[in-house]
């Protein structure tokens, strides 16, 4: 059996399983942007004393799940959203939506994903995918970050959808339930809505190591790694805030290029020219970021050994920091 | 980025499938496009490859040194720190950091071992026997 569904390939995972539900259901102005930003995916944090893969714990996006939850909420669309001790119950379920005939978004781990190679497969749990049809042992997938649909045997997604460890799927399935119709006045206010939660989140938390602070903070600490922990181990640290940064699902630039792109689509909605104007600012930001992965990969290439190189990316970050807040203020402080 | 910069470098990527970039058009206008990779990321992802190669080989050394049980070298190459290990086996982390040691690994239970072969596909014999294999 295979379900009526279109897959479209996406920059990210969950603006893609998103964006695909949501046009499965009749919303057909959603877009990638669109959803990213209705849902405020845009998102820095750094945790520190905490590791992951034995690296620092950073991420350019909100947690599993806000954004397919923020944007459906925005769009006043209501969802099912459900996580499972059983595995059986978790197929079952799974099965009776197909019979339905409704797609479902699924959270899954991606280190057993059988169609990613090698390279890519690490105990990350919070990808997601949507299973659009059963065909016999053979569950149908979209994968938004592939070019093309794949498959998975119930074993193979059973083993997916119960990966253990941080941010461990349970088994969770989503999906948006036919609501409203979305009037031009839903999707102004939505837009509205994202760029409050994202602008005021970034600038407004009063916490360190969260939004343009977060940045800071990373920025501060960088300056310290050559000699805290040595020049491989601060290259191998290095490493990893580019992969999270600029790693496949990112669309580059830690999701800055896919926020300027939703703030131009957010202008044909509402015709002002402030988004216009943060959009090119995010553009500029997402290029600056990009510069200071180029740096980072000189150190930890070997290239580049020493404490003025260390510096120097810290100087980036911190221009970068900058450069957020005057972006997100601009939104924040907004006349619409 | 103009979309006509977005990277087209080889990388692990052309195994499976092209990104999507979002990138400023000729116009101004914001389109995706596909990448192949980049060389930057590319090599970021070498190096967390290497870093793994290392371990496991740090893990080998301290096994044939008898420091450490054949557990650590599968939890290496199953790239598994702590935490992630404790979820997959249900075990206590302070009670595996005991069977790393390679002569409480000699007294652990059949039962035990049986978690481990399961979460590292491997048979309790390998285990018990010492067999590292480093395959898929």
């Amino acid at each position: 059996m295979e379900l009526n569904f279109q897959h479209l390939q996406a920059a990210h995972c969950e603006n893609g399983v998103t964006t695909n539900l949501l046009k499965h259901i009749g919303v057909e102005e959603i877009t990638e942007p669109l959803a990213f930003g209705i849902g405020a995916g845009i998102f820095y944090i750094h945790i520190p004393f905490l590791k992951i893969s034995n690296g620092p714990a950073i991420s350019f996006r909100t947690m599993p799940g806000w954004i397919f939850n923020r944007t459906c909420g925005a769009l006043d669309i209501p969802i099912e959203r459900k996580k499972f001790s059983s595995k059986e119950k978790a197929q079952q379920f799974l099965d009776d939506c197909l019979a339905k005939g409704q797609p479902a978004g699924c959270q899954v781990g991606v280190y057993f994903l059988t169609y990613f190679p090698k390279e890519f497969r690490f105990h990350f749990n919070a990808h997601n995918i949507v299973v659009y049809g059963k065909e016999g042992d053979n569950y149908l997938v979209s994968d938004p970050v592939m070019e093309t649909v794949t498959h998975l045997s119930s074993y193979e997604l059973e083993r997916v959808r119960f990966a253990k460890g941080a941010l461990a799927p349970n088994g969770q399935i989503y999906y948006p339930k036919p609501g409203k119709p979305v009037t031009k006045e839903r999707m102004q206010k939505a837009i509205k809505k994202g760029i409050g939660h994202a602008s005021w989140f970034m600038t407004e938390t009063p916490v360190p190591i969260l939004g343009v602070a977060g940045i800071r903070y990373t920025a501060n600490r960088i300056r310290n790694w050559r000699d805290s922990l040595g020049p491989k181990v601060a290259g191998s640290y290095l490493a990893q805030l580019v992969r999270m940064q600029e790693e496949i699902g990112t669309g580059g630039g830690g999701f800055r290029f896919v926020y300027a792109a939703f703030l131009q689509q957010a202008h044909a909605y509402i015709p002002n020219d402030t988004l216009l104007e943060a959009s090119e600012k995010f553009t500029a930001i997402g290029d600056q970021w990009r510069t200071a992965a180029v740096q980072a990969s000189g150190i930890y290439k070997g290239r580049l050994t020493e404490q003025k190189d260390f510096n120097q990316m810290s100087d980036y970050l911190l221009e970068i920091a900058e450069k957020e807040k005057q972006a997100f203020r601009l939104l924040y402080k907004m006349k619409w | 980025m103009k979309s006509k910069d977005i990277p087209q470098d080889p990388s692990a990527l052309d195994k499976f499938t092209r990104e999507v970039c979002y990138a400023v058009g000729e116009d101004g206008k914001y389109v995706t496009g596909l990448s192949r990779g980049w060389e930057v990321k590319a090599d970021a992802l070498g190096i967390t490859w290497e870093e793994a190669e290392q371990r496991i080989k740090d893990a080998v050394q301290k096994i044939q040194s008898g420091e450490a049980s054949p557990i650590l070298f599968y939890m290496e190459v199953n790239l598994m720190d702590m935490p992630t290990i404790a979820a997959y086996t249900g075990f206590w982390q302070w009670t595996i950091k005991r069977h790393l040691k390679a002569d409480v690994f000699k007294g652990l239970s059949d039962k035990k071992l049986q978690k481990y072969a399961d979460v590292f596909s491997v048979s309790v014999d390998d285990l018990k026997a010492g067999r590292l294999i480093h395959g898929a």
